[in-house]
């Protein structure tokens, strides 16, 4: 049976194909057997450049072809075809799935990347020599050189001969690997260092050693900027998120001056309320369903509120003035919420999906890419922040809020009902706990205990800001993420996180009242 | 007749003296006590307590077959709450005051290294089901999960392999503690062996629980950009998982170009995860759920059957199976299998009769305890992520693989026995 393969495969090398150039043998070998004769067959029918190639080779990317005696079969839908006609088939009953590992995957990905070079459609060129970039060789040198040759668009055409230089610095004759080298100064892909820096060490010509490591040097100056601006980004990413987590604390500890231990819960409370719309809109509105996140902002910043402005009437109004018990009835609390919230939802994780939208990246350079998500999470935090400040600064709440924290008695004096306000004052708190429980469902992890990882950094990021300064809080979380971010690349995560613990110790010996002190006098104390 | 107080006393009293009555058959009749030592709360809540629901499954149908030597078997379920000295307490407790037979138990080598001393002070035996780093072997404990030389070791080779990419360059990436330390030193060793320069190797550790993975994957990035191809060799542990992933796929970074491959990541910690952009990282493990064999088929379906029977959240609308799951089953039926050859739940002879036991795993091979070094003979298989959360095989063994606890890749561990000191 086998031999009648390789004779039927060498006629089919031997002979021109008449209407398709993939014959069922060779789809049947594509998709399963060895690996190596599997990728020669691939290449050998991809370097015919027959487009009609292209939906067998993504049903091979999805796991839809099956195998059964030497033929391939693409499943879809639930119909079945024969993979080199199109025709429809039976499915053998004896069919077995095919076994697509990375090696193969990665071919596959390529071929379709070579056939798509001479598409019509501009984006879909560029995008198949960004796919190609560090996975070309001699086979698909041919390919490429048509390409190159079709192509008008001149960036595209630059590019394409930077694919090609990346073939022909392996070559054998130094004059063609000394132009590839001089060629590939101008790429600023990641793909061309990694190249460059294997050639290096094995490159026998002088002349051309010292191009290509003038190259590389080229290349080093523009990676190294990429490198530097993903820095910052992680920096001021992690530094939105702990603005996110302290915001509400800066409001409930830094204005009220309330210990709350279960400031965390209330974020966890955000997201599973985030969990919960989630699921709504998955069950009854699966079409709108990328839009979830604009009803769960509103339901986690409700549902936290509501938690908080309960909190307050029953439990911690009793407590004003009263430190020590406030911290112990609000840790009593955060155990209560979790375990009410193991009870409800389980003790494991829940699954919160990004929206589509928020899935993937921006590349902004070729080695820099800024996920949505956190990008998302970027201009969140910023407009919480706005809306917060204009909240205390301008409106007739926000000016209550300041008064009764200045001075309780003579707000009360002029006809202020500082009880309400302060419950007002603490749900806003807690809603904007549940603000960033909702955010951070999208980056990590939505169990009950959420909370207890941001506890810590969330009054870190308050104290160190100053207690009571809205603006304190916004420099120290910047001002951490950055920290944290630097230390993080040169000295390793851990270290990197008792490295900044030790600061905050040092710098709040040094400086008690945060960068930023309370100017004049707080009527609380 | 009316009721009153006197009246209604009594009647109560009655009624409690009949129900006492009544227990006293069932209490005549004698149970085994089975102990199960996993953390319902806490940090490891999300992964050891689907491992209670196995034994509670497994002990429920041993029973319905008639349970162990004409004994039905009683489970007796503590929840240590992810913390460590609290494991050693309630192990003692499970010994002496409930007088358990055997205990399943344990996920962390930590809480494994605190319960320890317990068993061997107290002789009693304790069933493990996780993969380890080795360098431990206790007369008292069976080992039913993986030594690294059944994950480690050949997920490396496969990856070095020309199907596994040819991997040149490796980032060690794990949680700061003894397991990913202990492999990490073992995998650099062996990769040094190997030929690997110790500039081609990248170690990185993140606390528990850490969530923000974006420096670390730009360091990866940077790395694999320095030459040559880079693989990843993960240990991270626990929830720290999830945020990995979707920073991995957020970024980027696609199996094709650095994979993965993780040894603490099954079906349970991807749940949830959208594992499109994850397809074709990898896994190391001894069993998968995907695997088609009829003896799997059964075993997923009878945990479907019972998830959804017992409402287990999550798992009543999907049920999911893992390594650690198949574990635990094997060790219930293995120790079950021991009990009735020694006819007798003695310590010392159920040990006696535990050598050589052979078990038809859910994994669709024969699992052999080893005569000797009380670990299982188990193959190994290396999965890739599929777009639906799954593992699909890439690469087995052709058969069991003998465990060695104490890695040849240890200097240290030279001229150590392969069998319990203390017999």
């Amino acid at each position: 049976m086998r031999c009648l393969f390789w004779i039927f495969c060498l006629l089919g090398a031997l002979c021109p194909p008449l209407v398709f150039a993939l014959t069922p043998e060779q789809a049947g070998q594509i998709a399963a057997g060895d690996l190596d004769d599997r990728i020669k067959t691939l290449n050998a029918v991809v370097a015919e450049a027959d487009t009609a190639l292209e939906p067998f080779v993504k049903a091979l990317l999805d796991e839809a072809v099956k195998t059964s005696a030497g033929k391939a079969y693409i499943v879809a839908d639930g119909k079945t075809v024969e993979a080199a006609t199109g025709k429809p088939a039976v499915l053998p009953a004896d069919a077995e799935d095919t076994v697509t590992n990375n090696r193969m995957r990665r071919e596959l990905e390529s071929a379709i990347a070579v056939l798509r070079l001479v598409s019509p459609d501009r984006a879909v060129r560029a995008a198949a020599i960004t796919e190609l970039k560090d996975q070309v060789d001699e086979g698909k040198l041919g390919l490429i050189d048509k390409a190159t040759t079709a192509e008008t668009d001149p960036e595209l055409k630059a590019r394409l001969q930077l694919l090609r230089a990346a073939v022909l610095i392996s070559s054998d004759d130094p004059a063609k690997r000394l132009t590839a080298a001089k060629a590939l100064s101008g790429s600023s892909s990641p793909a061309t260092r990694s190249l460059l820096l294997e050639k290096l060490g094995s490159e026998p010509d002088a002349t051309v050693k010292a191009a290509i490591q003038a190259a590389l040097d080229s290349v080093q100056g523009q990676l190294v900027w990429g490198e530097r601006l993903g820095l910052l980004f992680t920096g001021l990413s992690l530094g939105s998120i702990l603005l996110l987590v302290a915001l509400g604390l800066a409001i409930t500890y830094g204005l009220m001056g309330v210990i709350n231990m279960a400031h965390g819960e209330l974020m966890m409370i955000g997201a599973y309320a985030t969990y919960v719309v989630q699921n709504l809109f998955k069950n009854y509105l699966p079409g709108a369903f990328d839009g979830y996140i604009l009803v769960a902002i509103p339901a986690a910043f409700l549902a936290s509120a509501l938690v908080g402005a309960v909190l307050e009437r029953t439990v911690i109004r009793w407590l004003y003035g009263r430190p020590l018990e406030t911290l112990l009835a609000t840790w009593g609390i955060s155990l209560v919420l979790m375990q009410a919230v193991r009870s409800i939802f389980g003790a494991q994780n829940v699954g919160v999906e990004n929206p589509a939208w928020m899935s993937g990246g921006v590349q902004v350079l070729p080695n820099l890419v800024l996920p949505y998500n956190r990008l998302a999470i970027l201009v969140f935090a910023a407009l919480v922040l706005l809306a917060m400040a204009a909240l205390i600064g301008k409106t007739r709440l926000g000016l209550f809020v300041r008064a009764v924290t200045q001075n309780r008695r003579m707000a009360s004096c002029v006809g202020v009902n500082t009880s309400r306000i302060d419950m007002l004052a603490f749900a806003l708190g807690a809603g904007i706990a549940g603000l960033a429980g909702c955010a951070l469902s999208q980056v990590g992890n939505v169990g009950p205990d959420l909370g207890q990882g941001y506890i810590v950094d969330s009054f870190m990021v308050v104290v160190l800001g100053g207690v009571g300064q809205l603006a304190g809080t916004v420099y120290a979380a910047l001002g951490l993420g950055l920290m944290n971010k630097l230390l993080e690349g040169w000295a390793g995560a851990v270290l990197a996180k008792i490295m900044v613990l030790v600061f905050i110790v040092v710098f709040i010996q040094k400086r008690p009242q945060g960068i930023f002190a309370v100017k004049g006098r707080s009527a609380e104390a | 007749m009316t009721v009153t107080r006197r009246t209604f006393t009594t009647s109560l009293t009655a009624v409690a003296l009949a129900a006492g009555l009544y227990a006293v058959p069932a209490f005549a009749q004698e149970t085994i006590k089975v102990g199960v030592l996993h953390s319902l709360s806490g940090t490891m809540a999300i992964s050891e307590t689907v491992l209670k629901d196995t034994v509670l499954m497994a002990i429920e149908e041993i029973n319905a077959k008639g349970g162990v030597l004409g004994k039905k078997l009683e489970p007796v379920v503590v929840d240590p709450a992810s913390n460590w000295p609290l494991f050693a307490e309630k192990a003692r407790q499970l010994i002496s005051k409930d007088k358990v037979a055997v205990t399943f138990g344990c996920w962390t080598s930590v809480s494994r290294k605190s319960v320890l001393p317990v068993y061997e002070e107290l002789n009693s035996l304790l069933f493990y089901p996780v993969q380890y780093e080795g360098e431990e072997l206790s007369k008292n404990v069976f080992y039913t999960g993986a030594a690294p030389n059944q994950q480690a070791i050949p997920a490396v080779e496969y990856l070095m392999s020309k199907d596994g990419g040819s991997a040149k360059r490796w980032v060690l990436l794990g949680t700061d503690y003894v397991y990913p330390r202990t492999t990490n030193k073992i995998l650099r060793s062996f990769l040094k062996s190997k030929g690997v320069a110790d500039a081609d190797i990248m170690e990185e550790y993140t606390p528990f629980g850490h969530a923000d993975y974006q420096g670390i994957i730009a360091k990866i990035k940077k790395f694999a950009g320095e030459g040559k191809k880079t693989a990843v060799v993960s240990t991270i542990n626990g929830d720290s998982n999830v945020p990995f992933y979707k920073e991995l796929g957020n970024q980027g970074l696609k199996a094709t170009d650095v994979p993965v491959v993780a040894f603490s990541v099954g079906e349970e910690e991807l749940r949830g995860v959208d594992t499109k952009p994850l397809v074709g990282h990898l896994a190391a493990w001894n069993y998968f759920m995907s695997i088609k064999s009829p003896a799997n088929t059964a075993f997923v379906k009878q945990w479907s059957d019972y998830a959804k029977a017992k409402g287990i959240a999550g798992h009543k609308d999907k049920p999911l199976t893992n390594d650690p799951m198949e574990a635990t089953y094997i060790g219930i039926h293995m120790w079950k299998a021991a009990v009735e050859k020694a006819k007798s739940t003695d310590t010392d002879k159920v040990i006696a009769a535990m050598a050589g036991q052979t078990y038809p795993a859910p994994g669709g091979f024969v699992s052999t305890m080893d005569a000797k070094n009380h670990h299982l003979h188990k193959p190994v298989f290396i999965g890739e992520i599929k777009a639906d959360g799954q593992f699909g095989v890439v690469w087995k063994t052709k058969g069991p693989v003998r465990a060695e606890p104490w890695s040849p890749f240890i200097p240290e561990n030279k001229g150590k026995k392969d069998e319990p000191e203390k017999k």
